[in-house]
């Protein structure tokens, strides 16, 4: 059964669509890379996947016990969080709010648990100091810790490397590879196509039609992939 | 000195003021923190205007103040921190607008229809709360208890879910918090905050107690906790100083306290700079 099956879905803006006939699924596990330009529809998608926004038509299913509020969720960084005054270990533990219910604070196995993830991703050191100080790269690792406390099963990243110089993009990609293969299902919004295909199990290219869903291997042989390789070549050199 | 301070503390209404400034700069100085992180630091002042075009009107309706300010204040709030992600008009412009508006409303009201000969006496009481501070009631005095009492269980209560809400909106409502309901019970919090201020240093003033304590904090500390903490602390220091040179030299109580405040801010800007921490 999939985790998340999207059938034959439109979105857009009061009534205006910009995709249309969307259908894929996301299964466990997989790593789901949705490319395609800017103003294509892919923020539009994941704020529906995430339920900030509504289908214009067609269905989002959610099954395996996935419920909306347990998908983990790197946003883009905002203007407030430049200078806001919030300890990493603040920030990290937040994560934590959607499953307190009704209860003020955080319990003590969630301390223990936030202190697990923050150790698997190497920031237990940064634990005491000032998010706003952080590096843009130790940043991104503050806010997968605390999308990690979010969720168990799915993270919805957006353009996480959005940035960044090369070498921590390297990393941060990396660490997402092994948050993916210790089990957590991934679904990132990103431009860059290449690592896209180098580490994604599945494609979804949207914007320009034929819409391309399915997996890397069968992207790297569609049409759609050669001229959004070729121009994003050509843009870089 | 300390002999003219006990004599003044033998009067009920020194103690009641007392009582009561320290109470409402605690509470603006906890709620400042998230506004002026939330970039609506001129929110204080847009609703205290608003306050004073409601109170304005009472007036001139031969109303009971509080019965119209409060609740007009409370749309106007919630109006104005709901406005700013979908509206056409955007929270700052939106916020200028209403604060101009009912300012200039008001007065014109007053003008129009008052019936004390000195309009622009009562208008400058309202604006920055001279002497009113030193005429509250026990009943005033109880309510103020009351609603620092309310304003700080929210506080409590809701403290992991004010600071998800305001460090990350967006991440909040994905993961499944009513984003919208913190934002208005923050708004509903403000509003009956600022309603209760303008009794102590007037309409205009009010600004200053909600964003100085807070600006004072983010200078020195960088954890959301230290900072609330220390921006409390600074308010309720601010507000015994100010009170007590207002009464050993007479000057007006309400911006006795904004002047401590801003001597605060000062303090902490060049102590901040001292230590490197900002």
């Amino acid at each position: 059964m999939a985790l998340i099956n999207v059938k034959g879905v439109s979105l857009g803006y009061e009534g205006k669509s910009i995709v249309s006939d969307l259908n894929f699924i996301v299964e466990k596990g997989d790593y789901l890379c949705i490319v395609g330009e800017n103003g294509s529809g892919k923020s539009t998608l994941m704020k529906t996947l995430l339920g900030q926004k509504k289908v214009l038509s067609g269905k989002i299913e959610f099954s395996d016990g996935l419920k909306q509020n347990e998908i983990g969720y790197l946003p883009q960084q905002t203007e407030v969080q430049k200078d806001f005054p919030a300890s990493v270990k603040e920030v990290v533990l937040s994560g934590f709010l959607n499953s307190c219910g009704l209860r003020p604070f955080y319990s003590k196995q969630q301390k223990t648990r936030a202190y697990e993830i923050m150790e698997k991703l190497g920031i237990t050191d940064l634990s005491k100091k000032c998010y706003r100080e952080l590096s843009g790269g130790q940043q991104q690792r503050v806010l997968l810790a605390r999308a990690l406390c979010a969720s168990k099963k799915m993270l919805v990243l957006d353009e996480p490397v959005a940035g960044l110089d090369p070498v921590v993009t390297k990393n941060l990609y990396r660490l997402i590879s092994d948050i993916n293969q210790s089990g957590i299902t991934v679904i990132m919004v990103s431009h860059d196509i290449h690592a896209a295909i180098e580490f994604a199990s599945h494609i979804l290219h949207i914007g320009n039609k034929p819409l391309f869903f399915g997996t890397k291997e069968d992207y790297k042989n569609s049409d759609g992939c050669h001229c959004f390789i070729c121009d994003g070549g050509h843009d870089h050199d | 000195m300390i002999e003219t301070l006990t004599t003044y503390f033998s009067y009920p209404f020194v103690r009641y003021a007392l009582i009561a400034g320290v109470l409402i700069s605690l509470c603006a100085a906890l709620l400042g923190v998230s506004l002026v992180l939330k970039r609506y630091s001129m929110i204080g002042d847009g609703l205290s205007h608003v306050a004073f075009g409601a109170l304005a009107i009472a007036t001139v309706m031969n109303l009971a103040p509080m019965t119209v300010a409060l609740p007009v204040t409370v749309i106007a709030a919630i109006i104005l921190l709901g406005i700013n992600s979908s509206a056409k008009i955007k929270g700052d412009a939106a916020i200028a607008m209403i604060s101009v508006g009912a300012l200039a409303i008001g007065y014109l009201l007053l003008n129009i229809f008052s019936a004390s000969s000195n309009v622009s006496g009562d208008v400058c009481t309202t604006l920055f709360g001279s002497t009113s501070i030193l005429t509250l009631s026990k009943t005033d005095v109880i309510l103020c208890i009351v609603l620092t009492v309310i304003v700080l269980l929210v506080y409590i209560f809701f403290y992991h879910r004010i600071f998800t809400v305001t460090f990350d909106e967006n991440f909040a409502s994905a993961t499944g918090t009513n984003t919208k309901a913190y934002n208005t019970l923050i708004a509903v919090v403000t509003a009956i905050v600022i309603v209760l201020a303008m009794n102590l240093v007037g309409a205009l003033l009010i600004s200053a107690l909600v964003i100085f304590p807070a600006l004072s904090a983010m200078r020195l500390f960088k954890s959301f906790f230290s900072v609330i903490i220390s921006s409390a602390v600074t308010a309720v220091i601010c507000a015994v100083t100010g009170i007590f040179i207002a009464i050993l030299y007479g000057t007006p109580v309400g911006s006795t306290i904004v002047a401590a405040d801003i001597a605060a801010f000062i303090i902490c800007f060049v102590a901040g700079k001292l230590t490197k921490r900002s």
